[in-house]
């Protein structure tokens, strides 16, 4: 197979707090920034900035203050004028793009990489905006041979990057790493290592890349955001009528088929997945995800081949 | 074996209230309250008056745990005696209010039971929390409960401890229960926790309807889990926590700790352990609220209460 030889990586950004009751990223950062006070920056083999993205949003235990910082870094936002009410989280957003970024240009951070929890059972997700980035990819497609714990699956958005909202769009590479089951507010060790190893493995093989590592291309399993289904509500006062049904929870990235459970109301009823085509279910039951109308989406599983890979050399 | 004088005869418990969202973000209760509140049918029985009530309701609106302080711990005499001045916390006022519909706490005109709904980040399972030893009602009705509800384990924690006991929203009443399923995140519904709850308060309602049409309930034994002490998290000299529960110990709610066992471990992953010279139930372990309380997880030890017999007092 051809190799594609692409330019060393330079430096990785990893940010934590992004939401600031997710808190495995929380105290990665801090135990990062802790390891560089004690062993300076040969901490790690590569240069890597780490970053408290939300810092009030963590010194309250929120997911933000005045809106989610997570959906702040479109082009739209990331250029639109602040003003004194303008929300903490936009002005935040533009600070870290102008200390990461600018977004879409070629000063921008080579990588970052956005820690973050969910409520659902998702295990240790890869999510990134596009499917055609081979250097995310590669890293994703490492983390799946390297982590065994738990299962490592990758998940592609549908994004132009100027309309890419979340942080991990400002470096040139990056993606956010979502693991879960957490309640929000809480630190599990179990998960906080998971954590910590995708985060090593990041840097492992951003090092070995740059070190002349040709890393073999092939077929990879990804899943492809396609849409979101809220939840049952009474037509009038938008109160949920129904939760998560028991066959349904915990089960994300199941294949869902017609005629399967979704939802149990409070009457005892279910409601059952209608449509023609099975799809996977993921972010089930993410308790941030109430106040903007999901219970879960669904997503196409496909087939992504990509390239071998090695360093340019000079 | 029993005679006609071991028989405790108390009062009737004809009015009931159920409370939901005395934390705005523990939905089983919440979810509960609303719905019993549009329809009350499955809370009604013949015997009694049951009012379902949401107790915070500003913070169910933002479904956060509190406005300006913890609704739970706001049921001080000195609270419930405050003049009405502006500047009171928004739940200080509230629970004046409550003592009010509801009490006055230790009165005879307050309600005489109230069931409080909370949900756990803890893997406590369904949990019912006495705040008496000795209340011979509460202590046949989580035994009732209880043998109703297996196989489905219903385990009882006690804080009767002088310091750690606390003036809950429920002690308004001669009969305070609380109930606690988890584990649920904060602000998640989840379908399996809503059931147990609710199923929970179906037969604590049983039990007191068969109590005030002249039931006797015979002397029983009842397991509690006594709380004994506080554990923190291990911190720095700024407050902040260095170290998580263990993954020995996470989720072994009730299971035994001994002297020796993982506790803690550190963010640069190092063991810290249990020095404790007996063995304990650890419980209430890593829930979300309780980092700002200062606990990790709360220690317990296990015993049998009796109770005597009980049948409702002829008039």
């Amino acid at each position: 197979m051809a190799s594609a030889f692409l330019p060393a990586l330079g430096r990785l950004a990893v940010c934590g707090g992004t939401h600031g009751n997710e808190l495995s990223g929380v105290y990665l950062v801090q135990e990062m920034e802790r390891q560089r006070k004690e062993k300076g920056d040969g901490a790690w083999p590569i240069p890597v900035t780490t970053v408290l993205s939300n810092p009030r949003a963590v010194k309250e235990c929120r997911r933000y203050i005045d809106t989610d910082m997570n959906r702040c870094f479109s082009r739209a936002m990331l250029s639109s004028p602040i003003t004194d009410s303008s929300p903490y989280e936009l002005q935040r957003a533009q600070e870290l793009n102008n200390l990461l970024g600018p977004k879409e240009s070629a000063d921008a951070i080579d990588m970052i990489c956005d820690l973050h929890n969910t409520t659902s059972n998702m295990g240790l997700t890869l999510i990134h905006y596009t499917s055609s980035d081979w250097v995310t990819l590669h890293i994703c497609k490492y983390l799946q041979t390297k982590i065994t714990k738990v299962p490592v699956r990758v998940l592609v958005l549908d994004f132009q990057i100027s309309d890419a909202y979340s942080s991990d769009s400002v470096s040139k590479h990056g993606f956010t790493i979502e693991v879960g089951p957490q309640p929000h507010g809480v630190v599990r060790a179990d998960i906080y290592f998971i954590m910590k190893e995708a985060v090593d493995m990041t840097i492992d093989w951003i090092h070995k890349f740059n070190s002349g590592t040709v890393f073999e291309g092939g077929d990879m399993e990804a899943f492809k955001f396609i849409k979101s289904i809220d939840y049952p509500r009474d037509p009038e006062t938008r109160t949920l009528t129904a939760a998560i049904h028991p066959q349904l929870q915990d089960r994300d990235f199941c294949l869902l088929k017609r005629g399967d459970p979704l939802f149990l109301s409070f009457s005892g009823e279910t409601v059952k997945y209608e449509e023609e085509e099975p799809l996977h279910p993921f972010f089930i039951n993410e308790c941030a995800y109430y106040e903007k109308g999901m219970a879960f989406h669904l997503a196409k599983r496909l087939t992504l081949t990509i390239p071998t890979v090695q360093v340019q050399k000079h | 074996m029993s005679s006609r004088a071991n028989i405790s005869c108390l009062q009737e418990a004809k009015r009931v209230a159920i409370f939901g969202g005395t934390h705005g973000n523990e939905m089983s209760g919440i979810m509960l309250v609303n719905m019993w509140i549009e329809n009350a049918a499955e809370i009604e029985r013949n015997r009694l008056v049951t009012k379902p009530f949401i107790s915070n309701p500003r913070a169910v609106e933002k479904c956060t745990r509190y406005i300006n302080t913890d609704l739970n711990r706001a049921f001080t005499s000195e609270n419930l005696s405050a003049p009405d001045v502006e500047g009171l916390p928004y739940e200080v006022r509230r629970a004046k209010e409550i003592n009010q519909m509801f009490g006055p706490k230790g009165s005879s005109d307050a309600y005489d039971v109230i069931f409080d709904l909370h949900n756990t980040t803890s893997n406590m399972g369904s949990t019912l929390i006495l705040e008496s030893s000795t209340d011979l009602f509460n202590l046949q009705m989580v035994h009732y409960i209880k043998k109703a509800m297996a196989p489905h384990t219903c385990s009882v924690l006690l804080n009767e401890h002088p310091q750690l006991k606390y003036s809950t929203t429920r002690s308004v009443a001669k009969h305070p229960i609380g109930l606690e399923v988890g584990p649920q995140p904060q602000g998640v519904l989840r379908s399996n926790v809503f059931e147990s709850m609710r199923t929970i308060l179906k037969h604590a309602l049983d039990f007191i309807e068969l109590f005030n049409s002249g039931v006797e309930f015979p002397p029983c034994t009842v397991e509690v889990f006594r709380v004994q002490e506080r554990m923190d998290y291990p911190r720095d000299t700024n407050g902040n926590i260095t170290a998580m529960v263990h993954p020995h110990l996470q989720d072994c709610d009730w299971e035994p700790l001994n002297q020796g066992d993982p506790m803690f471990l550190t963010f640069d992953g190092r063991t810290i352990l249990y020095e404790g010279a007996s063995t304990v139930y650890p419980t209430f372990i890593n829930e979300a609220a309780y980092y700002e309380k200062q606990q990790a997880f709360m220690t317990t030890c296990r015993e049998i209460l009796a109770a005597n017999a009980i049948r409702k007092a002829f008039k």
